[in-house]
């Protein structure tokens, strides 16, 4: 194996005469600390594995090493400001930050360093129009497709009406748990349901008081916008109440393992909304088995494999070496710049050859990133937890979300901000 | 030797007032303006800007209006960060309603809105004193962040609750917004710091300084002397509170660009003006520029040694950091109780009779 990476870098040293030292770096701004490090792990381990794996079994991308810098931010803005200003002369590709609030920080700063920014299913929704926002991007799904999601889900649970029968939404009271909230507002509207809002403060320990205004009102569903320590405790609120868990829909930030389990049998049936798939029946796991865990190179504890989040970093690894192959294929360059990266990203397609390909069939939707679409399909999936098997059960296969609500929404609030900011549109 | 009063001879009453007396530690302070503010802004760049010398400048704002409040007035405050809070929400609110108004006014401005939020938050310091105190600015803290985040208009109704600061300029150059050149930022913040330190060391030498650390000391014989606990008290809320203001302007606009209420000025961070005025040293001006320092530096500094130079995992390393800064802090407490500038003050009484002690 050794041999073969030998191989592989003298190989692309020979045929692309660049330095061998060249490498392509994917900064992870993660947090294994603090009261949000139950997401933040398994992410930043299935991140950083991934990149291994691409490193071991393929010689890198296109025969460039990659490197992932970790460095901690504790979910915490200041941190992330340093985390960014130490990690952005390295070379960096694109960040992820996994968190809405830096990703509102980095948004400015990085379209004047013209470095690309992925926000996976969080972040601010309207950079989905790439003509304002040129180098942000949020494929395949936003918060307003999932707040979508739970509404369709709602809809055909009651045969398509919903008038009259009401909704509470669990939010963490921050930049994460506001976005959905106008565009909540305006489905009620639409479908004729009632909405309720139950603010959770940070860390999110502290539920009783939503729980019981839940318990003295009973709305027919609730949906959660959580994270870290919060979705557990919110889950065992809505056990404690005896609230039917099957009407209990989180996004998918609140739909991990480490968020059922401590709940124990009463959590099953909770719901959560998804746009990749759980577990390790996937022919990348033995190829994770054999390149990166049995060779003692799994980061963290090498112990997330398979988790719901894990899953997702995954996934958010491969989209971006996808992303950097199509920029290789753009440019002809194979050490690609940050700059390249922005064009990988808005030319890529990613189809069902292609996620067969990386050993993932079936992982994710499918789609294309246009200029003006930066944000994908928003077709989403509903989960729903067997506690007794211990697994997450996809019972709704990835469906439209109502594009026509969300995209004026993006549209709007995009509108808004080229406004304020004096941005010219893009994308002639 | 060369650290003494001795041989530098005092003429006038104002030279022997003077807040360095020793001729040493005069030109220690030249030296380091100088190289404040003609070095290092040819040296800074982008991560020395945002990760260390701003956050260091602007809580050292912060600290030394706590300062005033605790250190000097002996008032125990732990609504900081609301207060901070309001400075930062005053700077959107004014920044988005009058474009053209130059960021100067705008900071000093919001510094006046936070200091009448602050007095108004101070009036039960007439009535309740010591840790009843705490407990009902407290309720400033939690009351200010439940407003800001319950209030639309406060974040100019947008969908996530978020405020960024939008671009502004002065004298030609960004001073807000992602095209700011370091060095632009940290001298304005520099000119603030340097400015209100100034106002401030010459505040708590004067009338008004003296009656606060009057109050501080016996709040009744100060009474029976002639101090109005109402004006001393509410004076150094005032005060106190358009220092914090001002420095939750300046890290909301030119530190950080976009702010929530909820995690950029929740308790911790009133928690943590609280160490940073304990460490650094109470009533010292000196102390309120090291308790700031030790607290913005030291993590990073740690963070750079465990997963710069020894490549340490980064949960490892920011656990440790944890440990090591917590040590410290007991640490230092245990031995010097009065803080880095009492160390410093020790250091300099030694120095001053050396090389010969007796």
């Amino acid at each position: 194996m050794k041999m073969t990476k030998f191989a592989a870098v003298a190989a692309a040293a020979i045929t692309v005469a660049s330095p061998v030292l060249a490498e392509l770096v994917f900064p992870s701004l993660s947090y294994r600390t603090g009261a949000y490090a139950a997401g933040g792990i398994p992410f930043a381990d299935g991140y950083a594995d991934y990149f291994t794996l691409v490193n071991e079994r393929d010689g890198g991308i296109g025969g460039v090493m990659t490197k992932v810098v970790e460095c901690e931010t504790g979910y915490n803005t200041e941190k992330g400001v340093e985390c960014y200003e130490s990690t952005k002369g390295m070379g960096a590709l694109v960040y992820q930050p996994l968190s809405t609030g830096m990703t509102y920080q980095l948004i400015p700063k990085a379209a004047v360093d013209g470095i690309p920014i992925h926000t996976m299913g969080y972040g601010r929704t309207a950079a989905a129009n790439g003509k304002v926002f040129n180098n942000v991007f949020n494929y395949p799904d936003n918060y307003w497709n999932g707040a979508s999601a739970v509404v369709n889900h709602m809809l055909e649970l009651n045969d398509g009406d919903i008038k009259g029968k009401s909704l509470a939404l669990v939010y963490h009271n921050s930049a994460y748990g506001k976005e959905p909230i106008r565009t909540l507002e305006i489905l009620s509207e639409k479908h004729g349901f009632k909405l309720t809002l139950l603010p959770v403060d940070h860390p999110g320990q502290e539920q009783k008081s939503q729980w019981l205004q839940i318990r003295r009102e009973k709305p027919d569903y609730v949906t959660m916008y959580g994270w870290g320590v919060m979705n557990p405790t919110a889950i065992q609120e809505a056990a404690n109440i005896r609230f039917p868990m099957e009407n209990f829909i989180g996004i998918w930030w609140s739909g991990s393992e480490n968020d059922v389990k401590p709940v124990g049998a009463a959590a099953n049936g909770y719901k959560a909304v998804s746009f990749h798939s759980t577990g390790s029946d996937f022919p990348v796991y033995d190829d994770l088995k054999k390149y990166v865990v049995d060779a003692g190179k799994a980061a963290g504890a090498g112990d997330q494999l398979g988790t719901v989040v894990y899953n997702r970093g995954l996934y958010a690894a491969m989209l971006a070496v996808e992303a950097v192959k199509v920029a290789q294929s753009i440019h002809g360059v194979k050490d690609i710049t940050s700059v390249m990266m922005r064009d990988g990203m808005e030319a890529l397609v990613i189809n069902e050859e292609i996620m067969t390909a990386q050993g993932m069939p079936n992982f994710g939707p499918t789609f294309t990133v246009t200029c003006e679409n930066h944000g994908g399909p928003g077709t989403v999936g509903v989960l729903q937890w067997d506690a007794t098997a211990e697994t997450w059960n996809m019972i709704s296969d990835y469906k439209p979300t109502d594009s026509e609500v969300i995209n004026a929404l993006i549209e709007e609030d995009s509108m808004k901000y080229a406004a304020e900011n004096n941005i010219e549109l893009g994308c002639k | 030797m060369f650290y003494r009063e001795a041989g530098d001879f005092k003429t006038s009453y104002s030279k022997d007032e003077q807040t360095f007396p020793i001729k040493l530690d005069r030109t220690g302070y030249y030296a380091v303006m100088l190289f404040a503010f003609c070095v290092v802004p040819f040296m800074v760049n982008d991560y020395w800007a945002s990760a260390v010398l701003l956050p260091f400048l602007i809580y050292a704002i912060a600290v030394i209006g706590l300062n005033i409040l605790i250190g000097y007035c002996g008032q125990l405050s732990l609504g900081s960060g609301g207060f901070m809070a309001v400075g930062a929400y005053s700077s959107y609110k004014l920044m988005t309603s009058f474009p053209d108004l130059s960021m100067v006014i705008v900071i000093l401005l919001s510094g006046l809105i936070t200091a009448l939020v602050g007095t108004a938050f101070g009036l039960p310091s007439l009535r309740i004193k010591g840790f009843y105190l705490a407990v009902a600015t407290l309720a400033a803290q939690f009351f200010l962040v439940w407003l800001f985040n319950k209030v639309a208009w406060f974040y100019n109704y947008s969908a996530s609750g978020q405020i960024s600061a939008p671009e502004r300029t002065i004298f030609g150059f960004y001073i807000t917004g992602p095209n700011t050149q370091p060095a632009v930022a940290y001298l304005f913040c520099l000119a603030f710091a340097v400015g209100l330190a100034w106002v401030a060391r010459n505040m708590t030498r004067s009338n008004t300084g003296r009656k606060w650390m009057a109050i501080r000391d016996m709040d009744i014989a100060a009474e029976i002397i002639g101090v109005n606990p109402l004006k001393a008290k509410l004076s150094a809320f005032a005060v106190s509170s358009f220092y914090i203001g001002v420095a939750g302007a300046l890290l909301f606009s030119v530190y950080l660009g976009a702010a929530e209420v909820g995690e950029s000025f929740g308790m911790s961070k009133s928690f943590l003006l609280v160490f940073m005025v304990i460490i650094g040293g109470l009533g010292s001006m000196f102390g309120s520029f090291a308790g700031a320092a030790f607290m913005v530096l030291l993590p990073v500094l740690l963070k750079n040694i465990m997963v710069g130079q020894l490549g340490w995992a980064t949960d490892i390393a920011a656990h440790f950091e944890f440990v090591i800064v917590g040590l410290l802090i007991v640490i230092f407490l245990i031995v010097e109780p009065h803080g880095l500038a009492a160390l410093w003050r020790v250091a300099k009484d030694k120095l001053r009779l050396w090389p010969f002690p007796h």
